[in-house]
C-alpha cells in the first residue's frame, strides 16, 4: 500500500469537493442568505486538510489497483463527512449523523432523506443538496481526473473503481480526455433539461434543483411532494425521457455525435434495458388500470414515470405508489435491484450484468443437455471473457449478502417487512424511496442512529458497487506484507 | 500524434510506454493478459481482436491514424496489418520483419508493400555489437551525426587516472576536444558541471568526434585494442548477420552452437568461421577452446540468464570482453552490475529505432541510456528555431540539459559559453528525465521541471 500515495490523492479529490462548493455559495449569495458563512467555513475547514495532504511528496509514484481501490473507498467516505458539515453548521439538520445520512444519500446519487420539511430550507442548502447529486453521478474521480491531467495513467486504476459497470472502458486512449468527455455531455444534457424545463413552467431555481436530481438519477426535489407538486404532465414527461437517458450509457453518446447514429440499438444492454421498462410499464399499467386510476391515460402516465424513476435509480415521486396493488409493488421492488445501465449515473446492479446472468444461466442448462459442448456467452457479435463472467456472479453473490446483512442490521429497529427490507434495497440500489415508512411519502428520519449510519454506509458500498468498501474493510488489505 | 500498436509484447509495451505521453496510442492483440497489463499501468487504449482483421483496425480508429506499427512476433502478420492498415488510411506503417529470407529482399517488400520502416531488431543488434568492436574496452557505443560524433561509457577503476579528478581540469591533462555528459553514480545520474569530481566506480559518458574519443580512451588507460579473434556463443539470427560483419572488418569468428543439425546449416553459410558443436556453458569446452585468448567473447542464445551465466564464466577464464544478449530489459542493470562489459538488448534497439522514427520531425538520432532515464538526442537547427545566433551562456537551459556538441559542415564544436548555435547546425543535447521533441524545448523557460 503506497499511502503517501493514498493520501495525496485524497488530498487532491478534497480540493475537487472544496471547489464544488463555490456554486452554492454563490447561490446563498445570491439569495442574500444569512447562512452564506457555512459555506466560507466548509471550503476553510477543506482547504485545511486537503492543501496539507497534497503537499505530501511521493517517494513512489507507482500506483497499482489496491492504491486506486483505496482512494476511491476512503475519499467517498471522506467526502461525506466534510460534504455534511454545510447542513450540519447552518442548522438545517441538527443532528450529525443526520447531515451525514443526507450527504451521502445525495453523493451517492440516493435521495433517501431525513428531512421531513424541505421547503422551509435556505435556498443555498437546498442547492448544494441537489448539487451533490450532479457531483456523485458522474463521479468525483471522474471529475478529478478531468480538472487534473497530472494523475494521467494512473487515473485508470481510480476511474475503474468508481465507474459503475464491468470494464469500464475508454473512449480515448487518454483517461484525462475520456473523462472530459463524459463530462461535456453530461453538461449538455444538464443544461438542455433545465432549458426545457424553465419552458415548461417551472421556476428557475426548482429547474436547478430537479435537473440535478434527474441527470444524476439522484431523486432529490425541493419540494415535500417530489415531482407530484407539480401535477404536470409535461413536466413529468420532461422528466422521464431525461432520467432514461441518464440511466443509459454516456459512452453510446459518445459513438451517436462521432456519426454512429444506431449505436443504442445495436447495443444489446441498451435493448434490454429498454425492454425491461418497457415490460414493467405494460405490467403496471394494466394491473394499475381499473384499481386505481380510472383511464388508460391516467395510469400510463403514472406508472411510466414511477418505473423509469426506479429502474434508473432516481427515486422521484410523482404519485403515492404505497396504495398499489401487491403485483405492481412487487415488479417496483425487483426494478430496484436492476438498474440503470453500465457507464451510466445510475445506481444498483446494472442491465448488463442482469443479462450476464441470463445468458450464463441459460449455459448452464444447456451444459446439462450437451455436457461435452463448449458455450461462450456472446454480448452481440462478441464472446465475453470468461473472468469477466465469473466477476459478475462474484458481484450477484456479493451484492446479495450486503443486501442480507443490511437487512440484519435495521431490523433490529423492528419496524415492518415492507420498511426493513426495502430501506436496504432502495440504499444499497441508490434508489430512496421504499415502501412503508420509508416509502413514497414517507421518508428516513424515524429509523435509529445505529441504521441510518449503516444504510449510509451501504448507500457508499452501493454506490462504488461493492469492491471498495469491502476491501477496506479487509484486514489484509491494509498490511504490508500480506501472504 | 494517433499511433496504432499491434502486438502488446516486450517491444509493443515498451514502445507504448514511451510514446503514451505525447500521443494518443491504442493497443490491438489478441492476448488477453497482455492487454490487461498495458491497460492497468499504461494510458492507451486497448482493443483486444487481430490487427489483420478490418473491423478491430477501423475500431481502433485507423482512419485517423497518424502511424501504425506492427510488432507480432509473426513476420508475416506484421506485413499483413501494415498493407491492410495503409489501404484503410493510416498515414504511415513500421512493420518489424525479422527473418533473413525477407531481409534480403527488403527494399523490394517494402516498396511493394508501401511500408514506411521496417525494422530487423537482429540486424540492428548485429550492426550495434560490431560497431562497440571498433572500441573494444569502452562500454556502450552510440554515434550521432553519421558516425562522425560518438559517445561512449567508461567504467572508472582505481588505477585510473580519471578518478578523483575535477571536470575543469579535464581539458589541461588530456584533450579539450571532449565532453562528459552522464556521469551514473550507483542509483543517480548526474547531468555534471565543472565542479563535479568523477569518483572510483562511477559510469561516465563522454561525448565528442570520433577520433578525439579514440585518443582519449587511449589517455585515461582504457587505450583501444584491435581485435583479431571473438567467440559467438549461439547460431541464432543475429550470430550470422554478426559473422559476416565481423568477418568483413578481419576479424576471426568461432562459433558455439548446441545443436549439430544448426552447426551444419551456419558451416554452410558462414565459410570462413570456425563452427563448434559444443554447449557454450560448459567451462571445459571453453578452456579447450581457448578463451583465454579470445578478446571478445559474445553470449547469445534465446535465453537470458544462459547469457549472463556463459558471460560470466567466459569473464572468469580470461575473455577480455564479455557481451551478453538479453530481450528482458529489467536484466539489463543487473547484468551490468554483474561485470559484464556491454549489454545488448534487440528490443530496446528496435524501440530506439521507431521512437526515432516517430520524433524524426524534428530529431535526428535519439539515444536513451540508463533505463531511458536520460536522452541524448541530435538536432538538426532549422531557420525558424528560436536559439539561434545567441550566445550559449545567455540562454536560459533548464537544469540537467546540456548542449554537448555542435557539428557545422566539417567542424565538430565542444561548444562553450561564447559559441553561437547557427542554422543548418546538427546539435547533440544531453538531458535528463526531460521529454525534449523540439529544439525550442529547451529554452522554454523551466517548462517540465518537476
Amino acid at each position: 500500500m503506497n499511502l503517501r500515495l493514498v493520501f495525496k490523492s485524497i488530498g487532491l479529490l478534497l480540493i475537487c469537493e472544496a471547489i464544488a462548493l463555490i456554486p452554492s455559495l454563490i447561490v446563498s449569495l445570491i439569495y442574500k442568505e444569512q447562512n452564506a458563512l457555512v459555506f466560507f467555513d466548509t471550503i476553510g475547514i477543506l482547504l485545511s486538510f486537503a492543501v496539507p495532504l497534497c503537499m505530501i511528496s511521493i517517494k513512489n509514484k507507482n500506483m497499482y489497483a489496491r492504491d486506486g481501490y483505496a482512494i476511491v473507498a476512503l475519499g467517498w467516505i471522506f467526502m461525506s463527512l466534510f460534504g455534511a458539515l454545510p447542513f450540519y453548521f447552518s442548522g438545517a439538520i441538527p443532528s450529525f449523523i443526520d447531515a451525514f445520512f443526507e450527504t451521502s444519500s445525495g453523493f451517492t446519487t440516493t435521495g433517501a432523506s431525513i428531512l421531513t420539511n424541505i421547503e422551509v430550507l435556505p435556498r443555498g442548502i437546498l442547492f448544494w443538496r441537489s448539487f451533490t447529486h450532479w457531483i456523485g453521478g458522474m463521479g468525483v474521480i471522474v471529475l478529478t481526473l478531468a480538472i487534473l491531467p497530472s494523475l494521467g495513467a494512473r487515473g485508470i486504476q481510480m476511474m475503474k473503481a468508481e465507474s459503475p459497470g464491468l470494464n469500464p472502458g475508454k473512449l480515448v486512449p487518454k483517461v484525462g480526455e475520456t473523462a472530459k468527455i463524459l463530462y461535456g455531455i453530461y453538461i449538455v444534457i444538464t443544461i438542455v433539461e433545465i432549458f426545457l424545463l424553465r419552458l415548461a413552467g417551472m421556476p428557475l431555481f426548482d429547474a436547478f434543483i430537479h435537473t440535478f436530481g434527474t441527470v444524476g438519477t439522484g431523486g432529490f426535489s425541493s419540494m415535500n411532494a417530489s415531482v407530484g407538486a407539480y401535477n404536470s404532465v409535461i413536466i413529468e414527461i420532461i422528466i422521464t425521457v431525461f432520467m432514461f437517458l441518464s440511466g443509459a450509457n454516456f459512452a453510446l453518446y459518445y459513438y451517436m455525435i462521432k456519426g454512429n447514429l444506431r449505436a443504442p440499438f445495436k447495443d444489446s444492454e441498451f435493448k434490454f434495458y429498454f425492454g425491461i421498462i418497457a415490460v414493467s410499464v405494460l405490467l403496471i399499467t394494466l394491473d394499475i388500470n381499473a384499481n386505481i386510476f380510472n383511464n388508460i391515460w391516467e395510469s400510463l402516465r403514472y406508472s411510466s414515470f414511477q418505473v423509469v424513476s426506479i429502474v434508473t435509480t432516481t427515486g422521484y415521486v410523482s404519485t403515492d405508489f404505497e396504495k398499489w396493488s401487491m403485483f405492481s409493488k412487487i415488479i417496483i421492488f425487483i426494478l430496484m435491484f436492476i438498474g440503470g445501465c453500465a457507464g451510466s449515473t445510475g445506481g444498483a446492479m446494472k442491465n448488463i450484468r442482469i443479462l450476464l446472468l441470463f445468458k450464463i444461466m441459460k449455459r448452464e442448462l444447456l451444459q446439462i443437455i450437451h455436457p461435452r459442448a463448449v458455450y461462450s456467452v456472446r454480448l452481440g457479435k462478441k464472446a465475453v471473457d470468461e473472468r469477466t463472467l465469473s466477476e459478475v456472479l462474484g458481484f450477484f453473490f456479493m451484492y446479495i449478502i450486503v443486501f442480507i446483512a443490511g437487512v440484519l442490521i435495521i431490523s433490529l429497529d423492528n419496524m415492518d417487512w415492507g420498511t426493513t427490507i426495502s430501506s436496504v434495497a432502495a440504499t444499497l440500489g441508490n434508489i430512496g424511496p421504499g415502501f412503508g415508512i420509508v416509502g413514497a411519502v414517507g421518508n428516513y428520519s424515524s429509523l435509529s442512529d445505529i441504521s441510518k449510519v449503516a444504510l449510509s454506509l451501504i448507500m457508499i458500498v452501493g454506490r462504488l458497487e461493492i469492491y471498495p468498501i469491502l476491501l477496506i474493510s479487509l484486514p489484509s488489505f491494509w498490511k504490508r506484507v500480506s501472504i | 500524434m494517433r499511433i496504432i500498436i499491434i502486438g502488446a509484447g516486450k517491444v509493443g509495451y515498451f514502445l507504448a510506454e514511451n510514446l503514451c505521453k505525447q500521443n494518443h496510442v491504442t493497443i490491438i492483440d489478441r492476448n488477453m493478459n497482455a492487454l490487461r497489463k498495458a491497460e492497468e499501468n499504461l494510458d492507451v487504449l486497448c482493443i483486444k481482436g487481430s490487427g489483420v482483421s478490418t473491423s478491430v483496425l477501423l475500431e481502433a480508429g485507423i482512419k485517423q491514424a497518424n502511424l501504425l506499427i506492427a510488432v507480432t512476433s509473426t513476420d508475416e502478420v506484421n506485413m499483413v496489418c501494415c498493407l491492410t492498415g495503409k489501404k484503410l488510411g493510416a498515414a504511415q506503417t513500421i512493420a518489424r520483419i525479422r527473418d533473413p529470407e525477407y531481409a534480403q529482399d527488403l527494399s523490394l517488400l517494402k516498396e511493394e508493400l508501401d511500408l514506411d520502416m521496417v525494422v530487423n531488431p537482429e540486424q540492428a543488434a548485429a550492426d550495434e555489437i560490431a560497431r562497440s568492436m571498433n572500441f573494444s574496452t569502452a562500454m556502450n557505443v552510440e554515434s550521432f551525426a553519421k558516425g562522425r560524433v560518438r559517445l561512449v561509457e567508461i567504467k572508472i577503476t582505481k588505477d585510473m587516472a580519471l578518478a578523483g579528478m575535477k571536470l575543469n581540469d579535464i581539458p589541461s591533462r588530456f584533450s579539450s576536444q571532449i565532453l562528459i555528459g552522464v556521469i551514473v553514480r550507483g542509483e543517480d545520474i548526474i547531468i555534471p558541471d565543472g565542479e563535479k569530481v568523477i569518483e572510483e566506480d562511477d559510469s561516465i559518458y563522454v561525448i565528442g568526434k570520433s577520433s578525439n574519443i579514440y585518443s582519449f580512451c587511449k589517455l585515461v588507460g582504457k587505450s583501444p585494442v584491435k581485435l583479431k579473434n571473438v567467440m559467438i556463443m549461439g547460431g541464432g539470427r543475429i550470430a550470422i548477420y554478426l559473422a559476416n560483419l565481423l568477418m568483413e572488418m578481419d576479424i576471426k569468428v568461432k562459433i558455439l552452437e548446441i545443436d549439430k543439425e544448426k552447426c551444419i546449416e551456419l558451416s554452410e553459410m558462414l565459410p570462413e568461421s570456425l563452427i563448434i558443436n559444443g554447449d557454450g556453458s560448459d567451462e571445459e569446452l571453453l578452456q579447450s577452446e581457448n578463451i583465454s585468448n579470445m578478446d571478445a567473447f559474445i553470449a547469445m542464445t534465446g535465453i537470458d540468464e544462459e547469457n549472463i551465466m556463459s558471460a560470466l564464466i567466459a569473464k572468469q577464464n580470461g575473455a577480455k570482453k564479455v557481451i551478453a544478449k538479453i530481450s528482458r530489459l529489467n536484466y539489463v542493470n543487473v547484468a551490468q552490475n554483474l561485470g559484464i562489459d556491454s549489454v545488448i538488448s534487440p528490443k530496446l534497439i528496435t524501440s530506439n529505432q521507431i521512437l526515432t522514427y516517430v520524433s524524426r520531425n524534428n530529431v535526428e538520432t535519439l539515444h536513451r541510456i540508463i533505463e531511458g532515464k536520460a536522452e541524448i538526442i541530435e538536432f538538426i537547427v532549422e531557420r525558424n528555431s528560436k536559439i539561434i545566433n545567441t550566445k550559449l551562456k545567455n540562454l536560459k537551459l533548464p537544469k540537467d540539459v546540456i548542449i554537448a556538441t555542435i557539428v557545422r559542415k566539417s567542424e565538430i564544436v565542444i561548444p562553450h559559453g561564447d559559441d553561437t548555435i547557427k542554422e543548418g547546425d546538427r546539435v547533440i543535447i544531453i538531458a535528463k528525465n526531460k521529454n525534449i521533441t523540439e529544439l525550442n524545448d529547451i529554452i522554454s523557460n523551466n517548462r517540465g521541471k518537476a
